[in-house]
């Protein structure tokens, strides 16, 4: 890309797919553009006042025109509608296959990123070409948004809740990571950089970083120094729900509802139990940890309880798996 | 033609400045066109001061590591937008002009409620003095979206003197837009009917919708804030157990359709000029009123388009995006009768002509990049970066500015009973015209390339195009400080004006002496011919005929 492009790094499956949208939008509103300033230059120097009595006969309007400069351009931006919304469901749509999952918090200023297998760094990301990466987002405080230009793709991170995004990276290089959204003094600063690495220079850069816990035993840490073992026995119902199959599975609640137990529910279950309780089971059982766990415990804990759902493969066959199976989505 | 009486020579007659000098004639006015100087001047110092923070951010922007400390910067833009929306842009045309013109151009003598006009001055200045008392007791930084949790709980700068300025000023916002609702369904002239209201009356009464319906929600948006920053009341801090989102809806819910607000009464304005200096009805009248009140209606189903990445519902984007594409259909349809209204005219190009060109093409590309934004996965990538921020500029200063500043000139010698140096104003048109698009066009190429908005440092290989904004920006300047200096001195010192110096058509100009008296007409006009009736018909003619 020459210093006069219009176009940032293309390193994503997606980038190509939003410039070639932007590409239609940008002739389209040239062209209008265009036709536009052609007709105000062209009325305005033919139909110039040329003697100060000029009286020239009035145009009310008409119908067809009206209808036909109502009815082609809504045509067009139907185009522009149906088009947009496909690409935006598909690039906010993680694919079922097997993703890469990443765990992102967001703190005034700075990207703690996660990476299952134990791996944290601070202000950098780093992701293999050729497979898809889902991004979960949390923050500790503010609204942030994580931003990478070269992906074309950008999510809010929003205190209180996990918002989830994908990316497949195409090209190896480093790209910026923006902060988007205000997030006060040093917004700015809340930058860094995504390494994009081929599928076997990733293997090598994951092992060299390997040796502390991953984030599964982190989070099974957690759940036992904050002495939820002490309930949730995970083989047998105690006083508290086994935790073993219950990620991604429906739960009963004693008010009649069911709902699927996702990261969202974990979440609240964990902050706020008192707000969905299991079918069977009693209010006022277990603390709130409202301000208790930070938000990076809390995505361990939320692994940990992931894990005791599916066993964990080994990490090779996945990418192995991956590479099999990239046809886009 | 309609009719006043005839009046003996007018030059002894007092108008409305000469009636009477005392500051007490001015401060306790209820005279609409006396209000509206209070709001010309107030206005124009408000622009000024928030012209003066957009200079501090243009400087800063000069290096990527910035001139000035970050929490410095991040106060400029705050202010700079607050001042902007709430004191500048959403009282611009309605307050002074609006203000000036719908009672003369209905044939009423006065607003319907003259002292409500007033109390809505003050109101506006009591706002206007708490955003003045946050930015001399050290600013704000929230942005002018006061986004929480941050504003709620995290910033510990004056967020809540601010928001009681906005709170404030908003009651004034909704009496003006009360009082114009009721004078048009009620004062209007024998004769007068819906259909030869001028199109300014039009975009007047669908603004006065917005601003009645919509500015409440802004209101108990914010009194909601300042119960959680204040009280620690848990409604949009998760920690609290709100939801931060909930702010967004409500805070969208009216600034959405407060951008109509901004730029509807413009529309107006260019739908007056472009019919005068093209001695021409304007093409579509029907259609360009009443897309008036499309917009203003869809305007209100529109906010979760500022959502698109903020963790809103797939599905609630998809309807949002789908109907932000509809609204472009009535701001097209503007576009298409004013280019078509010049068609077979006499196009002359006078000063408030030129505003009206640039008017026409400015909004075209700034609601052209509109449809770039309501399309959502180009959104995803420019939205809340500096794409935003040059379409926003497109409309709210390319479009509306440049109506706004079309508008003084046009009516200038109605208010003041002088004309301006035409050499003089053409030429600052055009500085104004280049400074603009040299200031905010790369800033559109910025933003595609990833540069975010609210940054007081930046990547280096942004400079170049930040360099020329800030070079754009000098120029824009100084095409602003132009007329200030020739619109003063010719109020004292421009040569008389007479009655309809533009050969216009429409009431006001049929008021006498100029500048008008203090009740507009002598006798109550009646309006015995069709709007625009340049052509002299004898009565409307049905389109398509």
């Amino acid at each position: 890309m020459g210093a006069l492009s219009i176009f940032p790094p293309r390193a994503s499956t997606t980038a190509g797919e939003v410039d070639a949208l932007y590409g239609f939008l940008l002739v389209v509103g040239i062209g209008m553009t265009a036709l536009i300033f052609f007709f105000v230059f062209f009325f305005a120097i033919k139909y110039r006042r040329r003697s100060p009595d000029e009286r020239p006969k009035a145009i009310h309007g008409s119908i067809p025109l009206e209808i036909t400069w109502s009815v082609i351009p809504f045509l067009v931006m139907l185009v522009m509608f149906a088009w947009g919304t496909k690409l935006y469901f598909q690039n906010y749509t993680p694919p079922r296959r097997d993703t890469l999952d990443i765990y992102v918090t967001g703190k005034q200023w700075m990207w703690k990123i996660q990476y299952p297998d134990g791996q944290r760094e601070i202000n950098e990301l780093h992701v293999p070409t050729g497979r898809p990466v889902k991004v979960t987002l949390a923050s500790e405080d503010v609204l942030h948004s994580f931003f990478l230009p070269a992906f074309r793709l950008k999510h809010d991170v929003v205190p209180g809740s996990y918002q989830t995004f994908w990316f497949e990276a195409t090209k190896p290089g480093r790209y910026h990571i923006f902060c988007a959204e205000y997030c006060g003094t040093n917004h700015s600063q809340m930058i860094g950089w995504v390494t994009v690495m081929d599928p076997v220079s990733y293997e090598t850069w994951l092992s060299a970083g390997a040796g502390g816990s991953s984030m599964a035993e982190l989070g099974q840490k957690l759940f036992e120094q904050y002495g939820c073992v002490s309930c949730h026995v995970l083989d047998q119902q105690g006083r508290c729900p086994s935790l073993r199959n219950v990620f991604g599975n429906p739960v009963k609640l004693e008010d009649g509802r069911t709902v699927i137990a996702d990261e969202a529910y974990i979440r609240e279950s964990i902050l706020n139990p008192n707000a969905k309780i299991v079918s069977g089971y009693k209010r006022d059982v277990m603390p709130v940890f409202q301000g208790q766990i930070n938000e990076e415990g809390l995505l361990q804990l939320i692994v940990y309880i992931k894990s005791l759902s599916n066993p964990p493969k080994p990490a090779a066959a996945k990418t192995a798996a991956a590479a099999g199976k990239r046809s886009p989505q | 033609m309609s009719t006043t009486l005839s009046h003996p020579p007018t030059e002894e007659r007092p108008n409305y400045l000469n009636v009477d000098y005392g500051w007490k004639s001015w401060l306790l006015t209820t005279d609409h066109k006396r209000i509206a100087l209070l709001y010309l001047f107030s206005i124009t110092a408000f622009f000024f001061v928030g012209g003066a923070f957009a200079v501090g951010m243009r400087l800063n922007l000069l290096t990527p590591k910035g001139l000035f400390a970050h929490d410095t910067y991040n106060k400029l833009f705050t202010m700079h937008g607050i001042i902007m929306v709430f004191f500048f842009l959403v009282p611009s045309i309605p307050a002074t002009l609006g203000n000036f013109l719908v009672p003369p151009m209905v044939g009423a003598r006065d607003l319907a409620f003259p002292r409500i006009n007033l109390l809505s001055w003050y109101i506006y200045i009591v706002g206007g003095i708490f955003a003045i008392t946050a930015i001399v007791r050290g600013g704000v930084d929230t942005g002018w979206t006061f986004y929480a949790p941050f504003s709620s709980t995290y910033s510990n700068t004056h967020v809540i003197l601010a928001a009681i300025g906005v709170f404030v000023s908003g009651f004034s916002s909704i009496l003006t837009g009360l009082n114009f609702i009721v004078t048009v369904h009620k004062m209007r002239a024998p004769g007068m009917t819906w259909s030869r209201l001028p199109l300014f009356v039009w975009a007047h009464y669908a603004t006065s919708l917005i601003q009645v319906l919509g500015t409440p929600v802004i209101a108990i948006t914010i009194v909601l804030l300042g119960m959680e920053r204040v009280l620690h009341a848990g409604i949009f801090d998760p920690a609290l157990g709100g939801d931060p989102i909930l702010f967004q809806h409500l805070f969208w819910f009216y600034s959405h359709p407060a951008v109509y607000i901004m730029i509807l009464p413009g529309m107006g304005v260019i739908s007056e000029i472009v019919a005068c200096f093209s001695r021409k009805s304007i093409f579509g009248y029907g259609f360009v009123a009443f897309s008036s009140v499309a917009i203003a209606v869809l305007g209100f189903l529109v906010w979760g388009h500022h959502l698109f990445v903020a963790g809103q519902s797939m599905y609630a984007s998809m309807v949002f995006s789908f109907i932000s594409f509809l609204v472009a259909v009535p701001s097209a349809i503007k576009v298409f009768n004013w280019t078509a209204t010049m068609y077979r005219g006499s196009v002359s190009y006078d000063t408030p002509m030129l505003y009206a060109f640039g008017f026409i093409g400015l909004f075209t590309i700034g609601g052209l990049t509109g449809l770039f934004l309501a399309t959502m996965a180009v959104d995803v990538h420019v939205t809340d970066t500096y794409f935003v921020i040059a379409h926003f500029h497109y409309v709210m200063v390319g479009g509306m500015v440049m109506a706004y500043l079309g508008g003084i000139h046009f009516w200038f010698p109605k208010i003041t009973g002088r004309l301006y140096p035409e050499g003089w104003a053409k030429f600052a048109a055009l500085v104004v015209f280049v400074g603009f698009n040299l200031t905010f066009f790369p800033q559109f190429v910025l933003g595609y390339l990833g540069m975010p908005r609210r940054y007081a440092a930046y990547a280096d290989e942004f400079q170049i195009l930040n360099v020329m904004s800030t070079a754009g920006a000098s120029i824009l300047g100084v095409g602003y400080l132009i007329p200030m200096i020739y619109l003063a001195w010719a109020w004292r010192y421009g040569p008389k004006s007479p009655q309809n110096p533009w050969g216009a058509k429409g009431l006001e100009w049929e008021q006498s002496p100029t500048p008008p008296p203090t009740f507009n007409f002598d006798v109550p006009p009646v309006m015995n011919e069709p709007a625009y009736n340049y052509s002299g018909e004898e009565k409307e003619v049905e389109i398509g005929r």
